[in-house]
């Protein structure tokens, strides 16, 4: 039970259980469909970009409880960065969840902040996919290609 | 299942604590747990008898079939070609000239869908499946459909998960060529009246494949019972390795159709100007096939045949049976899949805790089930969810099984409750 706790930390199942930022946004700047074709989990995600910061981000879809806390808490992570700021934080947030397990959250960047309790994610690899579908979809967002998101 | 079985049937209810010890994967703790199997839908493990038989080959006697005079070319052949005349008795077959050993279920429906198919199915024809169909008994004839500008229908299923028969029998008409679905739903349970549904599509002149996955390690078989014109089935799901699988098929119908891949094995004579094809079941078999898998399906066969498909109905029934009342008593959980006709597979979703939460907290329990759209998402659409978890049975589980997952799902909700 021991590494389950770690993977299913308070943080995240609070944000499982209330999600923050979990609602359409009809003023968007951009928003984007992702998928993760492996167990069906689909979300949209919102940005609203204003003199080159991300003023509001939102959320909508299905997922599992890392792919729900993931996007929620990322909504609140973004907020006043630039895309090329969101661009550096998704980097290091995606070197978290798949560092190799013997080194896990060993050297979370400072500036992951609460997101570092995505630690234990490295220890399930097949649950990545999870932890980054909101990261994709925004990322695809904020290009405003409109290009559907698969993490497959 | 034909008399002339080489294994004889033992009398009386199956010994399962005789059977799981041959599974030497069971033997084994998953997180500190004793390791409960419940993903045979998925794929089955392997008794001692399968394992050997591809070892003895590899060990003892192995060479290229077909090809050689010396020994144990002969040998491979001869062991090989045994296999084959196994899953001819296995499915009362007339003659091994119409099994044809592919790659598994998804590589034959695709050998009928590219080659009878092709010839067959022209603009404005129509195939008809059912809406509990494996993504492997869909995306074949939307190719072919599209290909060939037919039309693709698709009979509903009710809310339990049965096909509605009247609907099924009202979508044939004199343009449905061909008509497939499966024996038995991997992701419902759902066990298909095979017989009445070919009768059916027979009567207006369609030609029926069924996809038999699922169906071959759970029931007894006959396909001349159940009337079809082609029967699909994969070794890995009926206890034997992966990576081989058999197209049954009528043999005027076989006979009849193109061949498929071109190469060596399925060819008598080769010029540049004309080929001459093989005979059956050769000319659909162009390149050394998988021949260590050949022979372990050989030997899982013969032992399911040692079992007893009927016993193994039965034991599988009661475990489902009781799982399916334990399940229910679980608050917060739903069931989807409860035709009156089941095999099987429990397929579930709890209130508020996504499948994939729920697959990942059982694991840790040393429990082992599938979550997800089980490769038939319009499965997942026809219920408006994402996925399910799902538990399988294998002949090895039992009551015990179920038990310890109605206790890990209590831990799941004291997670996420």
């Amino acid at each position: 039970m021991s590494d389950l706790r770690e993977l299913y930390q308070e943080v995240i199942l609070d944000h499982t259980k209330k999600p923050r930022n979990k609602r359409p946004m009809p003023d968007a700047t951009g928003h984007s469909d992702g998928m993760n074709p492996l167990c069906g989990d689909k979300a949209t995600v919102y940005v609203k970009v204003e003199d080159g910061r991300v003023v509001d981000v939102s959320f909508e879809g299905q997922g599992c409880s890392i792919s729900t806390a993931s996007a929620s808490m990322m909504t609140e992570a973004v907020r006043g960065k630039t895309p090329a700021e969101v661009d550096a934080l998704f980097e290091r947030f995606h070197a978290l969840v798949t560092a190799p397990p013997d080194q896990a959250g060993r050297d979370a960047a400072p500036e992951l902040g609460k997101l570092a309790v995505f630690a234990g994610v490295c220890e399930f690899p097949v649950r990545v996919k999870c932890a980054s579908l909101a990261w994709h979809t925004l990322k695809a967002a904020l290009a405003g290609n409109g290009t559907p998101v698969s993490t497959e | 299942m034909s008399a002339t079985a080489q294994s004889p049937v033992a009398a009386g209810p199956l010994d399962v604590a005789a059977l799981r010890a041959e599974f030497p994967v069971l033997r084994q703790q998953v997180h500190g747990k004793p390791l409960v199997f419940l993903d045979s839908a998925a794929s089955s493990q392997k008794p001692q008898v399968v394992i050997d038989a591809e070892r003895r080959c590899y060990e003892e006697y192995y060479a290229n079939i077909h090809r050689g005079v010396h020994k144990l070319s002969q040998l491979s052949t001869e062991a090989y070609e045994g296999a084959r005349e196994d899953v001819r008795r296995f499915l009362g077959a007339a003659s091994t000239k119409e099994v044809v050993f592919t790659r598994g279920t998804t590589e034959s429906v695709n050998l009928v869908a590219q080659t009878w198919g092709r010839r067959h199915v022209g603009p404005g024809d129509e195939v008809l499946i059912t809406a509990l169909e494996h993504h492997s008994n869909i995306v074949p004839w939307q190719m072919l459909c599209e290909e060939r500008h037919a039309k693709l229908k698709v009979a509903p299923i009710d809310d339990r998960g049965a096909v509605l028969l009247d609907q099924f029998e009202k979508q044939l008409s004199v343009r449905t060529k061909l008509c497939a679905f499966a024996h038995v739903s991997n992701a419902l349970g759902t066990v298909n009246p095979v017989k009445q549904m070919t009768a059916m599509a027979k009567k207006r002149g369609a030609v029926v494949l069924v996809d038999g996955a699922q169906a071959l390690p759970r029931l007894p078989v006959d396909v001349q019972d159940l009337g079809c014109d082609f029967y699909a089935f994969s070794g890995h799901k009926a206890y034997g390795p992966s990576g081989i699988g058999v197209l049954w098929g009528r043999r005027e119908l076989l006979e009849a159709m193109p061949p498929w891949q071109g190469g060596g094995d399925m060819i008598l004579s080769v010029t540049f100007g004309k080929t001459l094809y093989n005979e059956l079941p050769y000319k659909f078999e162009a390149g050394t096939p998988n021949i260590a898998g050949g022979i372990g399906l050989g030997a899982a066969i013969r032992w399911l045949e040692s079992k007893g498909m009927q016993r193994i109905l039965a034991h599988e029934d009661a475990v489902l049976r009781h799982g399916t009342e334990a399940l229910l008593q679980v608050p917060g959980l739903t069931l989807v899949g409860t035709a009156p006709e089941k095999a099987g597979v429990l397929s579930f979703v709890l209130e508020g805790i996504h499948p994939h939460d729920i697959g990942q907290v059982l694991d840790s329990e040393g429990v082992a089930i599938r979550t997800g759209h089980h490769c038939a998402q319009p499965v997942m659409d026809r219920y408006g969810i994402p996925a399910t978890a799902r538990a399988s049975l294998g002949v090895y589980n039992t009551t015990e099984d179920l038990d310890a997952l109605v206790r890990a799902l209590h831990k799941v909700r004291e997670m996420f409750g």
